[in-house]
């Protein structure tokens, strides 16, 4: 596969070993030019070590990495927190790590509809805002391979979709490789073409209705993964992981009380997660 | 005074205010990152190490200028090892090493009684006793520290307001942070003799605090921080020079000054700069 021209980044059967824990277990993935490739699994399931290790800020114990030549990344972080005493307008913030011309600057602000934040203060935007002017100053790069870790966080339900139909208009325009973190389920499915089931190890992958369907990605979000596909069945936990609270209140609401289950969980991922673990 | 004294006068103080304001230049920028980087205590307790460089190299018959360089960054190397460590919190560290460090150092002076030492010159500084020899070491060191900010200013501001992005998208993070400490431990070894260990780090914050309420983005505020640095320097020797008060305090208090009119006048001046700007 490394032979393949299309191929931006490939690692085989990479581990990452930290303090005698497995963070990653033999993963292998393959993110191609116009391509979204997604990762979603359970806090503590290492989406965020392989996006850094992939991306070569931390080093692997074990496999192998490959890089296009051409490679060139542009990277959307999941906030950006940047404190008060900084004065810092998003145009400034637009040339953070490239200088570009305001032409430039204003094609790819325009690109993701926020061109009228210019000259603001990045202090003073919203969270979705703010998403959208990271995401403008990725694209102003050009890059080849566009790295969004956990993109919609803190952007409301509207928001959400709105940020994913542009996320993918940009593969479509671009025909950049995309590789995607999220824990968020059902929503991102839709755009990507291929979807990596991280807890660990590779737990399922395949395109999205496949891993929808598939036992272990059942298994991995519980009830939340079956909300999306059929009315409520009951079900017991199978969390890989026990001590993931959001994983262990999956379980926790298929067995015992009558939760209401009409509710939609894609309008407020926290609801979820605010009740307390016995 | 006789019209001898006053030239001898006028000599000594124009030797004062030269070095002050190369220590200006090159304290206002650095502070800003400083400031921005959240790193005042850090710049506190490299200075209070400092004391320890002086005793240390006047005990082993070194340059003193290097003596407090090198422990300065054996101090920041002591630092980020006890970090790793990872059983105490930055914060309380910072406070162990520095009044540690502090304390050795008063009580290597206090043992070199073969010496005479001026401690209270130490701790406050000595600017009205700058020499030639000092006058070059400023300039000259303050070339340096110019040169390098300026040439690695990408770097350095990228992985201030996001180390993850800056890293991504391939620029030198850990160099930019290993250069960053190395220049706060070069201007704590050139401004020492000049302000004292315990106000070094007011002429790194005060006027970078001052400049924040006149700039709107990061370049600005670190040029204004170089001219309220320089003007704080120029107001404290003038005023030392009229009310025969103690020079090193006399800056600090004329940053003060400045500082607490930047705050009454600072939103009003943004709101100008602003409406210049559209």
């Amino acid at each position: 596969m490394a032979e393949n021209p299309s191929s931006l980044i490939n690692a085989k059967a990479i581990s990452v070993l930290a303090d005698g824990k497995s963070l990653l277990d033999n993963v292998t993935i393959n993110v191609k030019r116009g391509e979204i490739v997604t990762i979603i699994g359970p806090n503590g399931g290492g989406k965020t070590t392989l996006i850094k290790s992939l991306l070569g800020l931390r080093p692997i114990s074990d496999g192998s990495i490959h890089r296009c030549p051409d490679l060139k990344i542009g990277y959307v972080p999941q906030k950006l927190a940047i404190d008060r005493t900084l004065p810092l307008t998003v145009k400034r913030l637009m040339s953070l790590t490239q200088k570009s011309t305001k032409t430039e600057i204003l094609k790819a602000m325009n690109e993701t509809g926020i061109a009228h934040k210019l000259h603001d203060s990045v202090h003073t935007l919203s969270g979705g805002e703010m998403q959208r002017v990271l995401l403008a100053r990725a694209l102003v790069r050009k890059p080849t391979l566009l790295v969004l870790d956990e993109p919609v966080q803190g952007v409301d339900y509207v928001g959400e979709l709105a940020l994913y139909r542009l996320i993918e208009e940009i593969r479509d325009r671009h025909q950049c490789g995309i590789l995607l973190v999220s824990h968020d389920l059902h929503m991102v499915m839709r755009a990507s073409n291929h979807v990596i089931c991280l807890n660990t190890h590779i737990c399922c992958e395949g395109k999205p209705a496949q891993v929808e369907q598939s036992h272990s990605y059942r298994q991995l979000f519980g009830q939340k993964s079956l909300q999306t596909m059929v009315p409520y069945s009951h079900h017991h936990s199978h969390s890989h992981d026990p001590l993931d609270a959001d994983i262990l209140q999956e379980g926790d609401c298929s067995c015992g009380h009558n939760h209401d289950h009409e509710n939609d969980h894609g309008t407020d991922p926290q609801s979820d997660e605010k009740e307390t673990r016995p | 005074m006789s019209w001898d004294m006053n030239w001898l006068l006028d000599d000594f103080f124009m030797r004062a205010i030269l070095g002050g304001l190369g220590i200006a230049l090159i304290a206002g920028p650095l502070g800003c990152f400083i400031v921005w980087r959240r790193m005042a205590y850090f710049g506190e307790t490299m200075a209070h190490a400092a004391l320890l460089g002086i005793a240390l190299s006047l005990l082993m018959d070194i340059f003193p200028v290097s003596g407090v360089f090198l422990i300065s960054l054996c101090i920041a190397t002591l630092l980020y090892w006890l970090e790793h460590l990872d059983r105490l919190s930055t914060d309380t560290l910072l406070g162990i090493l520095s009044h540690a460090s502090l304390s050795i150092g008063l009580i290597t002076l206090g043992f070199m009684t073969w010496l005479r030492i001026d401690i209270m010159s130490l701790l406050f500084g000595d600017i009205l006793s700058i020499g030639r020899q000092d006058l070059l070491i400023i300039w000259g060191g303050g070339a340096l520290v110019l040169l390098l900010l300026l040439s690695h200013w990408q770097s350095l501001l990228a992985s201030t307001i996001s180390p993850d992005i800056a890293s991504a998208e391939g620029l030198p993070v850990k160099r930019a942070n290993l250069l960053f400490i190395f220049l706060i431990a070069l201007v704590i070894a050139v401004a020492m003799k000049l302000i004292g260990v315990l106000l070094i780090t007011s002429l790194l914050i005060i006027p970078a605090a001052t400049a924040r309420q006149f700039s709107l983005s990061p370049e600005a505020m670190a040029i204004m921080a170089a001219i309220m640095a320089a003007l704080a320097v120029y107001l404290g020797l003038q005023s030392s020079l009229q009310w025969d008060s103690q020079p090193g305090p006399s800056i600090v208090l004329s940053a003060f000054m400045l500082f607490l009119i930047s705050l009454a006048l600072g939103p009003s001046v943004q709101k100008l700069l602003k409406k210049n700007r559209n």
